[in-house]
């Protein structure tokens, strides 16, 4: 098969070399008589909607591919490989058809006698169309980019071999402006095959891009689709990913993402893609549930689809508390499915237990036992922070008071105890820290005849017995910077 | 009314007269009455070249934003569509134009494209069957608009994205163009330098462009000696850092757009004397920011520690002026002290203005207010990252955020930040940030991530060697104890770190880019020099002590402070040079992210 087509590229390159260098005038205009004999055949295969005055003049125009070409080139699909190598071996021959376009387009013609054309449908109309033209010029692909750029009428149909066309486009790339560009590919877009067009479009990443960018604006996602699933790097791909955005409907939409998935991703992207759909599975099945069974509740709950995986799991640990690991909206199954961090799943449980004040929940969560059989508090994350989720969720001094008390530093355990007014740990701390002057001052803050009041008097007594030193301690300031 | 744009060394007002008389022409060639329908988006930058008396004059008898549906009923003869040349615009165009039809109105359309008329987009009208309906199609080339008296900014908001993201270099045409049109203007720019991608291709372009312009030899003695052009890709790390100048504060807390800034109306509730406290303004006071205004100009660039001071001296000079009432004893004396009046009455209007915007901006910053908290954490870990403090590791503080669910745009500014000041994160580093932001945040930004990364914002960290520490130290990037009173170097800016971006112009002005060759290498994008003839007799002869004139341009954006530090080179006493500005958009760390991510209304709450 492969020599096959090599053989034909042979073919091909000789013969069109052949048309060049014996220049007969009778035989080209034979050929081209027989070329249009074709075109009139493919007219009314194609049936092409295209009125011919507006191919002529605006070749470049933006009407997307009729569904009539495009269909004929599908049937034709089988041969369209064989079919288009042949344009690659007229490097050589560049120079040659530019300036003879007449030759290009007769030898052109020879193999494609045999039906195979049909996929240039358009294209080959461009031709027969302005083989009478007399505005037909030979611009180099830099002049023509040039005048496109100056809004002056030019057409591309002379750009006819793949190598031209790429030449085409590789010189408005490098002109940078994007409608030039984009007006390139809508050429090439009606007269290659998707095949050619994505194969060669791979390397010209700015190309492709634009490519993207218009079929992304004319809403052509059949054809997206096809690209990105030709596309082997894995720059584009996300870019269908971020069509479900645009779907509202939750099915349709968790549908998408499924059919998202066999996209060819990054690994790495691959799971990310996953997990979204595997969360949004999951969240379509425990609202449909959970909307069931809280018809009898007075209050609503709030909506959990198209949400973060983080405000999920709080919703889970909020109404899925203590449901076994089996079952979808169980807060550890989602834990272990969506391997969140032991940090992430703390704070979001400890926030919607708080929020439902369930501070034996609470308690437990920081309770572990070590081999003794004693308990204790551990917390992945600082006690600081701990008591920031919880007053946060107006939790009672009592509460808070016990987890004050498990800041390690002493500077900050003050503060917080003060903030959250917890006299006990504010007074024991100066005491340990034998800080009377603070004691002292903060006498003034607590109750009058209060037991703290008496507990301050009896330790300003202690401490006045053993004269210790006082030390005062400053709390230092790590900025920076002093604004203002 | 755009005097301050003739202060400066280079007089931008010739730039915003010919964009003027272009649009008077248009104007005028559209006979009769008239209703604009504004692209929105370019009701901002025209601002900044024409009001509404200019069009007044002409005949614009209404103003309209471009809609679906139909254009609004107006008794004029024409309707005239200002519009970006967008595809998905024109739709909206031939609606308008299909419903005007239904009524049987015989009211005439015309489109005017800025900057440029696209082909793409004419094609889509005529798809839409609407191409003929229009009697004038036109285009009004608005590249460079005089944003101020050193500044010239095109408000091509995502052209960094364009460039980096979407590989669509249009802007970088348009730039070019503009380039060109402003050499037309001030002559040709003898020098050009750059570093990056764009810059070349920029460079490229212009001298191409001139090539083919070059039977006509420009006869305009040059007012600028060197034209640098600057990849805002060289130079990340600088807007991710919050900006700690008065100017860049606003800009930062509050957002200025097309030179104005909308300001919680609380503090400037006026208190007249005899009446009653009235009920507080709800509607955002907005202000025009500029030159113009002497106070502003003067405070605008401080660094934001700077600035009471700055506000209580105006203040005692203020007070004083107005004493001086007390000593006019003679008729010419009070004559003169009223014709004064004005002016003193501005100026205090002003110093009230700038008083109330420092107080609100100090509520945010002042170290004594508890709501201030954040934003003094935020610019710590900021700066130990730009000093290289534990840029390898989680930082507990961006986990914390994270935790809280902090704005995401925020989370963004800094682990980018990281990211840049460790020349990528460490794998698992990268990871973990990833994973939290995704879970916490929702997968959808993994395109965001994904944009981050193509733009090397966010990356993991591809070779072993972090060369950023040698790049601050060889710029001398980072400065203890930055002067911010009375600086003595432009770090001050930032309260210690010297713009990147600037610290390349300032050392290509002296000693020259030899000397720090190495450190250009590590930064991406070519660096290059380019010579442009200029023809006999247009050599400047240069009086001593003439200071030479650079013309900085900042593809992809600049920030406020950037602008500042400029500003303080050029007003250096030994420095030699004086810069004008120019770039594709002025920008801050949160616009420019907000405008790298997909769909980055989502994550505003």
């Amino acid at each position: 098969m492969m020599k096959s087509k090599a053989d034909e590229e042979d073919y091909w390159n000789s013969s069109k070399f052949k048309a060049f260098t014996f220049d007969d005038e009778d035989d080209e205009f034979s050929t081209l008589k027989e070329s249009k004999r074709t075109v009139n055949s493919i007219r009314c295969l194609v049936e092409e909607d295209d009125d011919k005055e507006e191919v002529e003049k605006v070749s470049w125009n933006g009407e997307p591919v009729s569904s009539n070409s495009w269909s004929v080139s599908e049937t034709a699909a089988s041969n369209q490989r064989a079919e288009r190598e042949p344009a690659f071996p007229k490097i050589n021959t560049v120079t040659i058809s530019k300036s003879h376009s007449g030759y290009s387009l007769s030898s052109l013609f020879k193999g494609e006698t045999d039906g195979k054309v049909s996929l240039t449908g358009s294209s080959v109309l461009m031709m027969s169309s302005c083989c009478d033209q007399d505005y037909v010029s030979d611009w180099s692909p830099e002049e023509t980019v040039h005048r496109m750029q100056q809004g002056k009428v030019v057409s591309l149909e002379k750009f006819r071999s793949l190598q031209d066309k790429l030449l085409l486009l590789d010189s408005c790339v490098a002109a940078h402006d994007g409608n030039v560009i984009t007006a390139v590919l809508i050429y090439l877009k009606r007269t290659l095959s998707k095949e050619v067009l994505f194969r060669e479009l791979e390397p010209r990443q700015t190309a492709l891009s634009h490519l993207i960018h218009y079929l992304t604006e004319t809403r052509d996602q059949r054809l997206l689709l096809e690209l990105y699933t030709c596309l082997t790097c894995f720059c584009f791909q996300l870019l269908q990913y971020k069509e479900h955005l645009s779907i509202a409907d939750e099915n349709k939409r968790r549908d998408f993402l499924k059919s998202c998935l066999s996209l060819p991703f990054s690994p790495e992207d691959s799971s990310h893609v996953q997990d979204h759909y595997t969360l949004m599975e999951r969240q379509v099945i425990i609202e449909t549930t959970d909307r069931r069974a809280e018809r009898g509740e007075k209050v609503e709950r709030a909506l959990i689809l198209n949400m973060p995986l983080i405000t999920t799991l709080s919703y889970c640990c909020l109404y899925h508390y203590s449901e076994s690991e089996g079952t979808f909206s169980s807060p550890l199954n989602i834990r272990q499915t969506f391997k969140i961090s032991e940090k992430q799943f703390f704070v979001t449980a400890l926030g919607a237990r708080a929020k439902l004040k369930a501070w034996s929940d609470v308690d437990a969560l920081f309770t572990s036992r070590n081999w003794l059989g004693f308990t204790r508090k551990k917390s992945p994350l600082g006690f600081q922070r701990v008591v920031d989720i919880l007053q946060k969720n107006s939790a009672p001094t009592q509460v808070l008071q016990d987890y004050v008390a498990l800041v390690d530093d002493a500077e900050l355990r003050i503060t917080l105890a003060q903030k959250h007014k917890c006299h006990d740990i504010v007074i024991n701390t100066y005491r340990d820290l034998k800080d009377r002057q603070q004691l002292l001052g903060y006498r003034g803050k607590v109750e009058r005849g209060s037991g703290e009041e008496r507990k301050i008097d009896e330790l300003l007594n202690n401490l006045v017995r053993r004269g210790h030193h006082v030390t005062c301690h400053h709390v230092t300031c790590h900025h920076v910077t002093c604004l203002m | 009314m755009a005097a301050h744009l003739s202060y400066g060394r280079v007089n931008l007002n010739i730039l915003r007269e010919v964009a003027r008389k272009d649009l008077r022409e248009f104007l005028d060639k559209c006979a009769g009455s008239k209703a604009i329908v504004w692209d929105e988006y370019l009701t901002g930058p025209f601002g900044l070249i024409a009001q509404y008396s200019l069009l007044k004059e002409h005949e614009v008898e209404k103003m309209f934003t471009l809609k679906s549906g139909r254009v609004p009923p107006a008794d004029v003869k024409n309707i005239i569509f200002f519009v970006r040349p967008r595809l998905e615009l024109m739709d909206i165009i031939a609606e308008n134009v299909f419903s005007e039809d239904k009524l049987q109105s015989s009211r005439d359309f015309h489109i005017l494209f800025v900057p440029r008329r696209s082909v793409l987009c004419e094609q889509r009208l005529k798809e839409q069957g609407v191409l003929a309906s229009f009697i004038n199609i036109d285009e009004y080339i608005l590249d460079l608009i005089p944003y101020d008296g050193d500044l010239l900014s095109m408000e091509y908001e995502s052209a960094f994205r364009e460039c980096y993201l979407e590989n669509d270099q249009t802007s970088l045409y348009h730039t070019a163009k503009g380039l060109i049109n402003l050499q037309a203007l001030y002559g040709t720019i003898p020098q050009i330098y750059g570093k990056g991608e764009c810059a070349r291709h920029v460079a490229n372009m212009m001298l191409r462009m001139k090539r083919e312009f070059a039977g006509s030899q420009n006869q305009i003695l040059p007012v600028f000696d060197t034209l640098l052009l600057l990849d805002r890709n060289v130079d990340l790390l600088t807007p991710l850092a919050t900006q700690l100048t008065y100017e860049g504060l606003i800009d930062e807390i509050y957002g200025i757009t097309n030179g104005y800034v909308k300001l919680p109306p609380e503090k400037f509730a006026q208190k007249k004397q005899g009446e009653a406290s009235k009920d507080l303004p709800t509607e955002p006071k907005k202000l025009q920011l500029n030159s113009a205004e002497e106070l502003y100009a003067e405070i605008r660039d401080k660094n934001f520690n700077a600035v009471g001071a700055a506000l209580s001296k105006k203040a005692k000079i203020i007070s004083a002026a107005f004493e001086g009432r007390h000593n006019a004893k003679t008729v010419g004396e009070i004559k003169q002290f009223v014709s004064q009046l004005p002016h003193m009455q501005a100026a205090r209007s002003s110093l009230a203005n700038h008083t109330s915007i420092a107080e609100l901006i100090k509520d945010i910053t002042s170290m004594c207010h508890l709501a201030s908290e954040a934003f003094f954490d935020n610019l710590t870990v900021e700066q130990e990252f730009m000093t290289g403090v534990e840029t390898d590791k989680v930082n507990p503080y961006i986990e914390d955020c994270i935790a809280q669910k902090d704005p995401l745009i925020k989370i963004l500014r800094l682990v980018c930040m990281q990211s840049v000041c460790n020349n990528g994160l460490k794998q698992k580093v990268f990871d973990y940030y990833k994973r939290e932001i995704l879970q916490t945040y929702g997968y959808e930004h993994i395109l965001t991530l994904n944009n981050l990364e193509k733009a090397s914002l966010l990356k993991p960290q591809t070779s072993s060697r972090n060369n950023y520490p040698t790049i601050r130290k060889t710029l001398k990037l980072w400065l203890e104890d930055a002067n911010e009173q009375n600086p003595n170097d432009i770090s001050y800016v930032y309260s210690g770190y010297a713009p990147l971006s600037v610290r390349l112009t300032q050392v290509l002005a002296r000693p020259g880019w030899r000397s720090i060759e190495e450190v250009l290498k590590m930064l991406p994008g070519p660096h290059f020099e380019e010579r442009q003839q200029l023809p006999a007799g247009l050599h400047k002869k240069r009086q001593q002590g003439e200071n030479r004139t650079t013309l900085v341009f900042f593809l992809g954006g600049v920030t406020y402070a950037e602008i500042a530090a400029l500003r303080f080179l050029s007003q250096m006493e030994d420095s030699g040079m004086e810069y004008i500005i120019a770039t594709t958009k002025l920008l801050n760390g949160t616009t420019w992210i907000k405008s790298l991510m997909d769909r980055p209304e989502s994550q505003i709450s």
